[in-house]
């Protein structure tokens, strides 16, 4: 294994000598070639097979395959314009929302093909809940805010059973005992921390199978990151968790699985355990270890 | 573990990860201090059958280096701990690294006590070998102890243990080699108990690290290469 120092930052390469900082697209095209790792998993909620994307005539995505198991946490990293969120949104079909936007191969959730003409959007996207990057409550009081799914998704038929998926939802996003007492007043009153739990609640309300997160913590501070972080450890016993996160360390601390991709394609796969201590390929080491990125 | 409160992260599975690395510690720790003991006895009873057994053993700990080790990198690599749990990972790799080599001599003594009961005859130096077996021993405990129990004093009381011990050494091989000169046809035999002496020694040097890294681990001072008395005022500073 190559173990020559090049870190982005010069002060921290210890090496022999303090050579360039390697760039993305030095010899890359031979180095990427077929995934690395284990792509598929024993036993699979959502299977994506040779998925390519395409913004107009832009290809984002290559031909990436790769399962989402059951009741794990699966964390996509990678540089900017790697593809992680677009293939993450992919998954729900939030792309569908850009007209240009081309999606080909197959995805399939408990082995129904998402993309299918008979797949209703608006219930996959109850299956597969999204929690974005920015906390997104609706301008409404905090039960509203819960109840606003189960409502219109019908779920619920009397108070007394929202009553109750109120709660429990805000149980299980670990909010409840700060937000008991208030929750007739705005969502948009809560801390950011509190908000970005307040929408893990929102998602949870609807029952997903699924719960997909766009970098759910990178406008929280570290307390409230950790807060989530363990939420996420807590909802992986029920949920199955796709995360998008720019911040490797946070993919290190919560993930079972982690995915990198560079450029558009899906260069490794493999338990979270092996790819931060012994990737097998060099593109995810150097990007690991700060060699680029 | 209260003073540096590796149970109150908010992430349980790092508050468990911690636990389970301190608990397979002391395990280890426990198998290598039964080893030195019986190793001893062995030694000084010429029973084969014990020395046998403490060679055994040796596997299990190295089984135990190598899966803590696995331990400490997985947390290294995917929790980045920083300060109090930084020293902890730290000082657990360092500690199962002596402890591997502890293990060690103690295997190195009963293969010497097996040599000895095939000899027959009980040669001098038994009591030497009683003596700082004894005191050696309980330096091992001891640093166990004030690792388990985040307890500088008691690491301290290591440390000065040792500087007597390895005075006792020194005294205990000037009279075996006064010895062998007298009576060359014990040279064989009283060799086995001068590598003996001499592994009793080094396991002693060893507890002595296992203290200095308690003192590192509690209050972030690196205190290698310093004597018993210079420890002691770096840490009453």
């Amino acid at each position: 294994m190559d173990t020559t120092f090049k870190h982005t930052s010069v002060e921290t390469s210890t090496g022999p000598v303090a050579s360039e900082p390697t760039t993305l697209g030095t010899d890359l095209e031979q180095e990427v070639g077929e995934t690395v790792g284990d792509a598929f998993v024993d036993d699979p909620r959502m299977k994506a097979r040779n998925v390519d994307v395409f913004y107009a005539d832009k290809q984002a995505i290559h031909n990436v395959s790769l399962d989402i198991g059951r009741n794990e946490v699966l964390s996509m990293i990678g540089p900017s314009g790697c593809g992680k969120s677009t293939f993450l949104r992919s998954i729900n079909r939030m792309n569908d929302t850009i007209d240009i936007c081309k999606v080909t191969g197959s995805i399939t959730l408990d082995g129904e093909d998402i993309y299918d003409r008979s797949m209703d959007v608006v219930s996959l996207r109850a299956r597969v809940g999204m929690v974005f990057q920015k906390p997104n409550p609706f301008p409404k009081s905090i039960y509203d805010n819960i109840a606003y799914g189960p409502r219109i998704h019908g779920l619920v038929e009397r108070r007394a059973e929202l009553d109750e998926v109120v709660e429990t939802s805000l149980r299980k996003a670990g909010l409840w005992e700060e937000v008991k007492d208030r929750l007739d007043q705005p969502a948009t009153g809560l801390s950011g921390g509190q908000q970005q739990r307040l929408c893990i609640a929102r998602t949870i309300a609807i029952s997903p199978e699924v719960i997909l997160m766009d970098e759910p913590c990178s406008a929280l501070d570290p307390i409230a990151t950790a807060r989530i972080e363990e939420l996420i450890a807590e909802l992986s016993e029920n949920y199955t968790i796709a995360i998008v996160t720019h911040s490797m360390q946070q993919a290190a601390r919560v993930s079972d699985r982690t995915a990198y991709f560079h450029l558009g394609k899906l260069i490794e796969v493999g338990a979270t355990d092996k790819i931060f201590t012994s990737p097998d390929h060099k593109l995810t080491e150097d990007y690991i270890t700060g060699r680029f990125g | 573990m209260d003073r540096l409160q590796l149970d109150k992260h908010t992430s349980k599975s790092f508050n468990e990860e911690l636990e389970a690395a301190r608990k397979n510690l002391m395990q280890m720790g426990g198998v290598v201090e039964q080893q030195v003991r019986e190793a001893i006895k062995a030694l000084i009873e010429a029973d084969s059958d014990l020395a046998a057994k403490v060679i055994a053993k040796d596997e299990r700990v190295n089984d135990a280096e190598v899966s803590l080790d696995e331990e400490c990198v997985r947390i290294l690599a995917r929790r980045h701990p920083a300060a109090g749990d930084l020293r902890f990972v730290i000082a657990v790799t360092r500690t199962v690294s002596d402890l591997e080599r502890i293990g060690d001599h103690a295997s190195r003594i009963a293969n010497h006590a097996i040599n000895l009961a095939e000899s027959g005859e009980a040669p001098r130096g038994y009591v030497e070998i009683r003596h700082i077996g004894e005191r050696v021993s309980r330096m091992v405990q001891n640093a166990l102890n004030a690792f388990a129990r985040l307890e500088v004093d008691t690491a301290l009381a290591v440390l000065h243990e040792d500087e007597a011990v390895d005075l006792e050494y020194a005294s205990a091989m000037r009279e075996l080699i006064t010895h062998m000169m007298e009576d060359p046809r014990t040279i064989s035999r009283t060799l086995d108990v001068i590598w003996s002496l001499r592994s009793l020694e080094r396991v002693g040097d060893l507890a002595n690290n296992i203290a200095q890294h308690v003192v590192y681990l509690v209050e972030g001072k690196d205190v290698r290469h310093n004597s018993a008395e210079e420890v002691e005022a770096a840490v009453r500073d």
